[in-house]
């Protein structure tokens, strides 16, 4: 995309719940190959539950997963 | 799209006045609003088929209109003054039933927990597991046909919203709904993924279409998205409606993609079902967060208001899946007869 400024990556920790990301980050897989992105903000899987990883599903929420305080 | 059939004296005396252009032969006097406010009194708004059906048709002229329907009925204020009429049944109706939540602090982390306490996962009977696991093809095709009266212009209402917030609020909302709206890719957009669902089923996919087969309860689950996002006042509302629309659509979406691959759906038809998953996994965390927990720190008097809109939004849905499930388990259609 040309003339657009990178803008800083943010990740938001969601309390019981997924890691937002937001800016430009890289996603790749354990061999190092991208991950396509949907979105611009997407939900990372936290509870280790979701059937989309690394994207979150919601499933967090049908196990109760709580996040450490 | 076509005006829908009247259902009863107030769909009538609409239909009556929007197939010509407003004159000023039309104003409405003390006697017709007398019998407007005769007909809204009704046992129950929500599930009164000409009043819900009558607001819908109000409604409409803000979005789309109708075909032969001369667009400056749109703020004609003898129609508005029926809408007002048709507003107050509806508003003292969700008001008297919908159950008022406990009350929360103004602050994000608490309203966000609220409203994720709110709408928290619950065991047994639903549309989503019917789909999922039981529904037939015709009944497959019931959903899609109730889900088609929001779903084919999905986001609009709560867009009514952005010019009302601002700041951080606003920012969250942008960002769902440009979302929504495919992020600039017009085959994205949730209301286009929708309408090839639709094709893929073999049905079809112009808005409105099936409004006559729809019952009221359907029609007042996307009336109260039009009540709340075209009223300032109830911006809070619009706000929680959208967080708790958002929170119940991940995980129930997965079942119904299920249920449209068992029943041998293309991935054409799944799509939107599938997109939803990822989506709104994204979507809740933003409304339920920056768009309803900011906001009611910047507007603390609004957090009653933005809890009322979630409780409001899983009200009609439940009653939605009620009548679903209760006509399907009777072995009869959930749609009225053509």
């Amino acid at each position: 995309m040309t003339g657009r400024s990178p803008q800083p990556a943010t990740i938001e920790a969601c309390p019981n719940g997924p890691l937002l990301v937001r800016g430009d980050v890289e996603l790749v897989d354990a061999d190092g190959k991208p991950i396509e992105r949907h979105r611009r903000t997407v939900a990372l899987c936290r509870c280790g539950t979701s059937a989309i990883a690394p994207f979150c599903d919601g499933s967090h929420k049908a196990i109760g997963f709580v996040t450490p305080s | 799209m076509k005006l829908p059939a009247p259902r009863g004296p107030l769909g009538a005396s609409l239909t009556d006045l929007l197939v010509h252009p407003p004159r000023d032969t039309d104003a409405v006097d003390e006697e017709v609003l007398t019998r407007w406010r005769d007909a809204a009194t009704t046992t129950d708004p929500i599930t009164d088929d000409d009043l819900q059906l009558t607001l819908w048709t109000l409604y409409a002229l803000h979005y789309r209109g109708f075909d032969g329907v001369d667009d400056a009925w749109e703020w004609d204020p003898d129609l508005l003054r029926l809408r007002r009429v048709l507003e107050d049944a509806f508003e003292s109706a969700l008001l008297d039933q919908v159950p008022v939540p406990a009350p929360t602090a103004p602050e994000l982390e608490a309203v966000a927990a609220a409203l994720f306490a709110m709408t928290a996962p619950v065991p047994g009977p639903s549309v989503a597991r019917y789909v999922s696991r039981s529904a037939d093809a015709t009944q497959a095709e019931e959903f899609l046909v109730h889900r088609s009266l929001y779903t084919l212009m999905e986001a609009d209402p709560h867009t009514w919203a952005i010019p009302r917030l601002t700041g951080a609020p606003k920012a969250a909302m942008v960002e769902v709904q440009s979302d929504e709206y495919g992020g600039g890719r017009p085959d994205r957009m949730h209301s286009a993924l929708f309408a090839c669902t639709m094709r893929g089923a073999g049905l079809v996919d112009e808005y409105g279409y099936y409004v006559d087969r729809l019952p009221a309860v359907t029609i007042a689950a996307l009336n109260v998205m039009s009540l709340f996002g075209l009223h300032r006042r109830w911006r809070g509302a619009i706000a929680g409606h959208l967080a708790a629309f958002e929170m119940t659509s991940s995980l129930p979406n997965r079942l119904y993609g299920d249920g449209f691959r068992r029943l041998g759906h293309d991935e054409g038809t799944t799509d939107y079902f599938d997109e939803h998953v990822e989506a709104d996994a994204v979507h809740e965390q933003i409304a339920g967060r920056d768009l309803a927990g900011r906001l009611a720190e910047q507007e603390p008097d609004l957090v009653g208001d933005i809890l009322f809109g979630a409780a409001a939004c899983l009200y009609l849905d439940e009653l939605v899946g009620r009548h679903l499930l209760d006509a399907w388990s009777a072995g009869a259609s959930s749609l009225r007869a053509p």
